[in-house]
């Protein structure tokens, strides 16, 4: 079967959720510009979005609609050449509405999942339960009437044991995309001892065509992304409590501070808290439930994260993309107060951050800001100047920066100690690409 | 072309902001003006300089495509919306394209040389951030022939115009037609620089020049023979200015030193449903601008200033051209040696043509014609440049389509 032929009948499962639009978006999109090329012409493809929520399914169909019409409006110098022999079809209107109408009638938005048994592969982007995903995969497997192939967006379950579980004999690797799909340029490929060779391969080239920067990540729980970004936020955690209990703060005082370290003086695009807040509370705890068992040298636990949970402060987005309330309590999409775990209530930043911030300290001249690395050519330079300076900064936000910096750039190399990346360029791609940090935590700001 | 039986001044000019991608106040995710807002505030600032509406006796307003980018026919009919005095009198709309302020102006001179009126209010506007561009590019491809559509580029005027910068590399090879065209830009960023109404005011590039000779055509991105920079942007925008006979002129109160006079003008144009002769030469532009040069009498070495429709850089290149002031294949180096920049020997677009200041398309017509008279009468604020006595003239250029429909009006400041 050629690559063309395996993606004439595609199924996403969970194609209304966060991950499975993006994943259904993508590769819809490049199923219509395999359909585009003119040995495929007359050949039928077919992209089954299945989900349990009629309703998300109707959403979704806005969104393909939305989404499509402004990847075509950026190539339409190329979609006037695929629909040049279409005489009907003259001004750029007419063809980014044509299409949109070609992605549309590709989709098959249904609640059944019977329709994935004529699929020849299969995206699963359910949610990060590991029964639930065995289940739906192994039922596939065992109706399908093609030979089919299974790509898995999960975070942090192991393929192995998916692959295992399910009776997939191989056929089967880990495709994780970043949030959103179609924005981040990351993938992880996690393949298994068991891996075939061609679904690797294929899956190389369709991430290829997607764009994607692939990064491979060995089959160990919650991979070199979660493996990074869990143990961080952990990290982060402890950090505030301590500094709570050594400088007799309130813990909405300490989260304060060790937010702001953590964006301005680590430049990051935001503060561990925020992005804890970001990826969601109950994902992260979920996450790390599913991680725990397969470490043995350390406790990927949170008893904050299981006290939020409990007050019911999970944190995530809203479907408009918009930040729930989490950790920090968001206005305009900036954070303006902090939760308060003691009294159960947010905690304005103007009632306190003037005290934080003085004990913090001023940075060096020398900081710079996250946004302004990003073109920034001479980054390393700025950076390295910058974590000098801060090394003879004698203030409390230059020690708690410089401690977190070398306890990230700890679990990255732990990360390939355990095996988990093959290398720390491996690592500091997923976290400067994933995480558009501005610099990978295997570094030498921080010696 | 017979010569003008009775003198004709224009006076009174306005124009409003170039908006678009470039000025610090576009944001093209708010709410922006409208063409009521443009006609308006150009039309106002016109009746402003000359005592009123009751002294104009009728209007033209040019104007390409309002009834695709805000589904907007009848454009006579706002005339009396800019003041109730212009209401239950003569106003007319007119349309080539690009071309659209220079029909409006040529339609008012032929008015006032018709006698029927002594005060005409010349408008022209255009506001096309209404759409994204790529689909402006379908809005804009109706200048061209509509059965050339389907085979036109993604970009289709870009496209067209990248045809004739390919032709030209070809030709007169490609490292030096690329100086002469980034020289060009360079020329028109630094003089719009000095216009505070201009699109690119705002742009603080220190080396405009190396910018554009840096970055090479990409077909892949755009198209094949043009970058961006090569290109006018997207704009909203109007200006106004009176069209008066000598009595006009006494009616509305304004001196002739403080107007210019029409010594001539050309108009021309060539079948759309043919392609041009040569793609390395602009012929209905040579062709309008001699006769308008003829018309008035005078040869290009008595031309002090030029506002030519550079809707492209190769466009102005080709100009220089048309005009006689280079060669052919010339043109190119002529630019890049510096002799159309404001200090060079014949100052073209002083306020950065289209490329620079802006190109509302239905308005710009009007616009060259107000930066003459600004210049000609010593009101161009700091884009003044110094008119040499022994080239008192000005001379404008305004292209509709791929050189398709081309007015050309000789300018001298009123004595």
């Amino acid at each position: 079967m050629t690559y063309d032929e395996r993606l004439q009948n595609v199924s996403v499962l969970g194609a209304a959720g966060k991950m499975g639009s993006g994943i259904l978006l993508l590769t819809a999109i490049e199923m219509v510009d395999r359909s585009l090329q003119p040995e495929n012409k007359g050949k039928t493809f077919v992209l089954n979005a299945i989900d349990v929520s009629d309703e998300a399914l109707a959403g979704l169909l806005g969104y393909l609609k939305v989404q499509v019409r402004k990847i075509a409006e950026k190539k339409t110098v190329w979609l006037r050449k695929m629909y040049a022999e279409r005489e009907d079809l003259i001004e750029n209107y007419d063809i980014i509405d044509e299409y949109i109408f070609d992605v549309l009638r590709m989709v098959r938005p249904v609640t059944s999942m019977e329709e994935a048994f004529r699929s020849s592969l299969v995206f699963e982007a359910v949610n990060e339960n590991r029964a639930l995903k065995v289940k739906l995969l192994s039922r596939i497997k065992e109706n399908s009437q093609k030979d089919v192939w299974f790509f898995t967006n999960t975070s942090s379950v192991p393929i192995h044991l998916i692959d295992e579980e399910a009776g997939l004999d191989g056929k089967v690797i880990g495709f994780h995309f970043y949030n959103p799909p179609a924005v981040q340029k990351l993938v992880e490929l996690i393949k298994t001892d068991n891996t075939l060779p061609e679904v690797e391969a294929f899956a190389r080239q369709y991430a290829t065509n997607l764009k994607k920067v692939v990064v491979p990540s060995n089959d160990v729980a919650g991979f070199i992304g979660n493996g990074h970004f869990m143990r961080d936020g952990l990290h982060g955690m402890k950090a505030a409590a301590k500094l709570a209990e050594e400088k007799n703060l309130s813990l909405y005082e300490a989260i304060y501070m060790v937010n702001k370290v953590t964006q301005e003086y680590l430049v990051r695009p935001m503060g561990i808290y925020q992005l804890m807040d970001y990826v969601g509370i109950d994902v992260m705890q979920f996450i790390l439930n599913v991680m725990n068992p397969f470490v043995d040298d350390e406790d990927l636990h949170s008893d904050l994260l299981d006290q939020m949970m409990e007050q019911g402060v999970k944190g995530g987005q809203f479907s408009s993309g918009a930040q729930k309330n989490g950790f920090l309590k968001y206005e305009k999409g900036r954070p303006v107060a902090v939760w308060d775990v003691q009294q159960k209530q947010y905690v304005p930043f103007e009632t306190f951050s003037a005290k934080c911030d003085e004990m913090l300290g001023s940075m060096p001249e020398s900081a710079v800001a996250w946004k302004s690395t990003l073109r920034m050519k001479n980054k390393d330079e700025v950076l390295g100047r910058f974590y000098t300076d801060l090394k003879t900064t004698d203030t409390l936000g230059a020690e708690l920066a410089l401690h977190y910096g070398k306890c990230s750039r700890k679990i990255g190399e732990k990360l390939v100690a355990d095996k988990v990346a093959n290398n720390p360029d491996d690592v500091n791609t997923v976290m400067l690409t994933g995480f558009y940090h501005a610099y990978g935590p295997i570094n030498t700001y921080f010696d | 072309m017979k010569k003008l039986r009775r003198k004709v001044y224009m006076a009174a000019g306005y124009n409003t902001i170039s908006l678009g991608t470039g000025r610090k106040e576009f944001n093209p995710k708010k709410e922006r003006p409208g063409i009521e807002h443009y006609i308006s505030e150009a039309g106002q600032g016109v009746l402003k300089q000359i005592g009123g509406a009751e002294n104009v006796d009728e209007s033209v307003i040019g104007n390409f495509m309002a009834g695709r980018f805000n589904y907007q026919g009848h454009l006579d009919g706002f005339i009396p919306m800019i003041d109730k005095g212009l209401s239950m009198k003569p106003a007319v709309r007119v349309e080539g394209a690009c071309a659209s302020g220079g029909l409006s102006l040529v339609t008012g001179i032929r008015q006032v040389l018709a006698e029927t009126s002594d005060v005409v209010l010349s408008l022209g506007f255009e506001v096309q951030n209404t759409v994204k561009a790529i689909y402006g590019a379908d809005i804009l491809a109706m200048a061209g022939w509509f059965k050339k559509r389907k085979k036109g580029h993604a970009y289709f005027f870009p496209g067209q115009f990248s045809d004739r910068a390919g032709a030209y590399y070809e030709k007169y090879g490609f490292d030096r037609t690329r100086k002469g065209m980034a020289r060009w830009y360079a020329n028109a960023i630094e003089n719009a620089r000095l216009d505070p109404t201009a699109q690119e005011y705002h742009n603080t590039n220190p080396d405009p020049y190396a910018t554009a000779l840096k970055m090479k055509p990409n077909g892949a991105a755009f198209v094949d023979h043009l970058t961006v920079l090569d290109c006018s942007k997207v704009s909203d925008g109007a200006s106004g200015i009176a069209i008066c006979s000598e009595e006009g002129l006494k009616r509305i109160g304004v001196d002739k030193k403080d107007a210019v006079e029409v010594i001539g003008f050309g108009h021309a144009v060539r079948d759309i449903t043919s392609d041009p002769t040569d793609l390395t030469e602009l012929e209905t532009i040579k062709h309008a601008a001699h006769q308008a040069l003829e018309n008035a009498g005078i040869t290009m070495d008595q031309v002090g200033t030029v506002e030519t429709h550079d809707c492209f850089s190769i466009a102005g290149i080709l100009a220089v051209e048309a005009l006689g002031l280079a060669a052919k294949g010339e043109g190119a180096d002529y630019v890049d040696a510096g002799h159309t920049s404001r200090t060079g020997e014949i100052p073209f677009n002083t306020t950065g043509g289209l490329i620079g200041w802006g190109h509302p398309t239905g308005g710009t017509g009007v616009h060259q014609a107000v930066t003459i008279w600004q210049q000609l009468t010593g009101n161009a604020g700091d884009a003044q440049i110094t008119i040499d006595e022994k080239r008192p003239y000005g001379l404008t250029i305004n292209m509709g389509g791929d050189d398709v429909t081309v007015t050309s009006i000789v300018f001298k400041r009123g004595a």
